[in-house]
């Protein structure tokens, strides 16, 4: 060990520096977001929470074609169909497993009418596991109450598909 | 007041502590309790007004050496039903023991209901300096009149110190793992590294 | 304070019981509020110096959070491990919490307000903090789980090892200043550095006694970047692996409390205690224990700082930094200090 190196080690030279460093950092502006009253922007592709999307005039879009059942590699969705009175093939089951569910999109990249989306929700905790298991009442709500947002989204993206 | 009620309660809390310490079935707990005994033997010494020699015994006592009996018997895996086992074997041995300590006891009352002797008054140079504080009588007599001892005894220690150090060392068997700090801390990147940049199809040489 | 209550026309023992309740009430309830802050003080810096936020949703600036923390951590259900030796595991945090307010009898807040003015204040303070060990060791062995166990034995021997080398430099302290009292230690430092500054620390001769103190304070209260025995990497939480609820609370605010006796002896012993840090006239018109204060916060800060910029130790750097290196040169440091004393004061 050289002599510069034992003043260096004796003066503790090399904590010293660190600690100026630390300092500076200190005094600098912070990297992070006050994040409930500040929230990053997410692009239009972001894939959030599941929603299953209505035509402007009320009707349901799902055609229950089960692509997106066939698609999902987690196996979150099951899906069960039948025809409606009007004759209309309509799902009378759409259960969506958030617990199973990898937001991989590949359910709205299948669906032939753009009903089951991913859309921009991302902060869908929940008390219990239970609610997480969606069904189709809870995905239509969801489709309604996100509609405007994923209209904007896909509207944005379009252009790129 | 205040100091008897201090002195009774200093000592019933030795007495039940040290009792504690022999009757506490696991080890650990006994040596709690002793650490107990001597927190409280600390606080007897407070009170006639050795306050010096309670905080070394608080100090060196219950802050080093009853840590290190701690360690060992917290450590060590004690099979009760084999103690109990080697009891009535050791039961002879015990009882003589007793026996003696009994005797000793009697023979302690005896002597001191006959009279004290005359040793309890200091003297000459071993006595306290009055007006000033323990730290400063300790330290007169030990530097002073006790020297040769109190050197003596450190010199004893240290050999201890030098001889279980002799015992343990290990220098020529190379410890797996052995490792130089001083040289880790001085190894810079260049010392390992090269920064080179060979034509194509020539390679480096290492 | 005793006069006071005599003249309410108290008996001796009676103003001498009630003041001394008094006077630990005004140690223990600021102390109390002063390591909730303290706790929130250091989130904070050590979360600046990450350019994080640290916390600031409950009550203005997130002040309020440390008490937040303690509702939440006392509304919570203690558990105690069916395989855990019981009275043990729930005396343990007891004793680390009341160690480390026991210290603080002996703190020289002002000019003559201390709790305890004994003649022995500094080595009591030695003798208080060796007790701190047990609390650990307790409840690493009653938790009866193995984390816990390996860090109670790694906590053991950190602390003694470097309560020998902090021992020595008390001794070169006590040396300069000629007296255990605390009060009596701060008195020694008034206009130390050439009758200007006070404070032990502008002393060529012990200005490398007071690094060491600051380095092994931040060993003796495992504090970063000596936490080994909380090291989450490799052993969960340490001794508080088992531990909710109060019990849990109460290692917290013992490790916080003994965080700031740490800061306070920094002070006390090396940076003119209670004195102003010059020794002109009108600042000592500013209160004894503000100065104190000051000093403690400085010192808590740095303590933070640190915490915030070294990485933590490996074991056995921990214990060669200790021994090799601490040792040996506090020990030095005590016949040069004590040679340098004989020569120029005592005249040898």
């Amino acid at each position: 060990m050289s002599v510069a190196q034992l003043i260096k080690s004796f003066t503790l030279w090399e904590f010293l520096k660190a600690h100026r460093l630390t300092l500076k950092y200190f005094f600098k502006p912070k990297a992070t977001i006050n994040y409930p009253y500040e929230k990053n922007p997410i692009s239009p592709r972001f894939r959030g929470e599941h929603a299953l999307r209505r035509y402007p005039n009320g009707e349901e879009r799902c055609i229950a074609c089960k692509l997106c059942e066939a698609v999902c590699p987690a196996l979150a969705i099951t899906i069960e169909a039948e025809p409606r009175d009007d004759g209309s093939r309509r799902t009378t089951r759409y259960d969506l497993d958030m617990t199973k569910c990898i937001y991989c999109g590949f359910c709205q990249e299948a669906c032939p009418v753009d009903a089951i989306v991913e859309g921009p929700n991302l902060e869908y905790s929940t008390e219990t596991r239970e609610e997480l298991l969606y069904d189709k009442a809870k995905l239509l709500a969801n489709g309604d109450k996100w509609e405007r947002a994923i209209a904007a989204n896909l509207e944005a993206d379009a252009p790129y598909r | 007041m205040l100091q008897a009620f201090a002195f009774y309660l200093f000592a019933a809390l030795v007495i039940a502590s040290a009792t504690f310490t022999i009757l506490a079935r696991n080890p650990v707990h006994s040596v709690l309790w002793l650490i107990l005994a001597f927190f409280n033997a600390a606080g007897l010494m407070i009170i006639i007004g050795a306050e010096f020699i309670a905080m070394l015994l608080v100090i060196v006592y219950v802050g080093a050496v009853a840590v290190l009996f701690l360690f060992v018997v917290m450590m060590l895996d004690i099979d009760f039903a084999e103690l109990r086992a080697s009891f009535m074997k050791n039961f002879p041995l015990g009882i003589a023991i007793a026996a003696v300590l009994l005797a000793e006891l009697v023979l302690g009352i005896g002597a001191w209901q006959s009279g004290g002797l005359e040793l309890g008054t200091a003297s000459g140079e071993a006595a306290p300096l009055l007006g000033r504080s323990n730290i400063e009588s300790i330290g007169a007599l030990l530097y002073g009149r006790y020297l040769f001892l109190f050197e003596s005894a450190g010199l004893i220690l240290l050999v201890a110190m030098v001889g279980a150090i002799v015992l343990t060392h290990r220098e020529g068997r190379a410890v797996r793992g052995h490792q130089d700090i001083a040289k880790q801390i001085a190894r810079r990147p260049g010392d390992a590294t090269v920064n080179t940049r060979p034509e194509s199809g020539k390679g480096v040489t290492l | 304070m005793i006069p006071v209550f005599e003249g309410w026309g108290m008996s001796y023992e009676a103003a001498w019981t009630v003041s001394t309740i008094a006077g630990i009430l005004l140690i223990a309830l600021p102390l109390m509020l002063a390591v909730a802050m303290v706790i929130y003080v250091d989130r904070k810096i050590w979360a600046a110096m990450a350019l994080r936020r640290g916390p600031n949703v409950v009550g203005p600036f997130g002040l309020l959070q440390s008490f937040a923390d303690g509702l939440k951590v006392f509304l919570q259900e203690t558990i105690v491990p069916s395989a855990a030796n019981k009275g043990l595991f729930l005396i343990a945090p007891i004793i680390t919490f009341t160690v480390a307010l026991a210290a603080w009898a002996v703190v020289p807040f002002n000019s003559g307000a201390v709790l305890a003015d004994i003649n022995v204040g500094l080595l009591y303070i030695l003798a208080v903090s060796s007790l701190g060990v047990y609390g650990v060791v307790m409840s690493g062995w009653a938790s009866n789980s193995k984390y816990p166990f390996f860090s109670a034995m790694r906590a053991a021997a950190q602390m003694i090892s470097y309560e020998v080398s902090i021992g020595f430099i008390l001794i070169c302290v006590v040396l300069w200043a000629g007296s255990f009292n605390m009060n009596e230690i701060v008195l020694a430092q008034r206009g130390h550095g050439l009758g200007i500054v006070n404070g032990f620390v502008f002393n060529l001769l012990l200005f490398p006694m007071w690094v060491m103190f600051l380095i092994s304070s931040l060993a003796e209260t495992a504090r970063a970047p000596f936490d080994l025995t909380e090291a989450e990497s490799e052993l969960v939480a340490g001794y508080q692996t088992e531990y909710s609820s109060m019990s849990f609370a109460l290692f917290w605010l013992g490790e916080y409390a003994n965080v700031l006796l740490m800061c306070t002896l920094n002070a006390v012993l090396f940076f003119g205690g209670w004195l102003p840090p010059l020794e002109i006239g009108f600042l000592y018109w500013i209160p004894g224990f503000v100065w104190l204060l000051l000093k403690i916060a400085f010192f808590f800060f740095v303590f933070s700082w640190i915490k915030a910029t070294v990485p933590r130790f490996r074991y056995d750097q921990l214990m060669r930094l200790g021994w090799k290196v601490f040792l040996p040169l506090s020990l030095a440091f005590v016949v040069l200090v004590s040679g340098w004393l004989m020569f120029t004061r005592y005249g040898a």
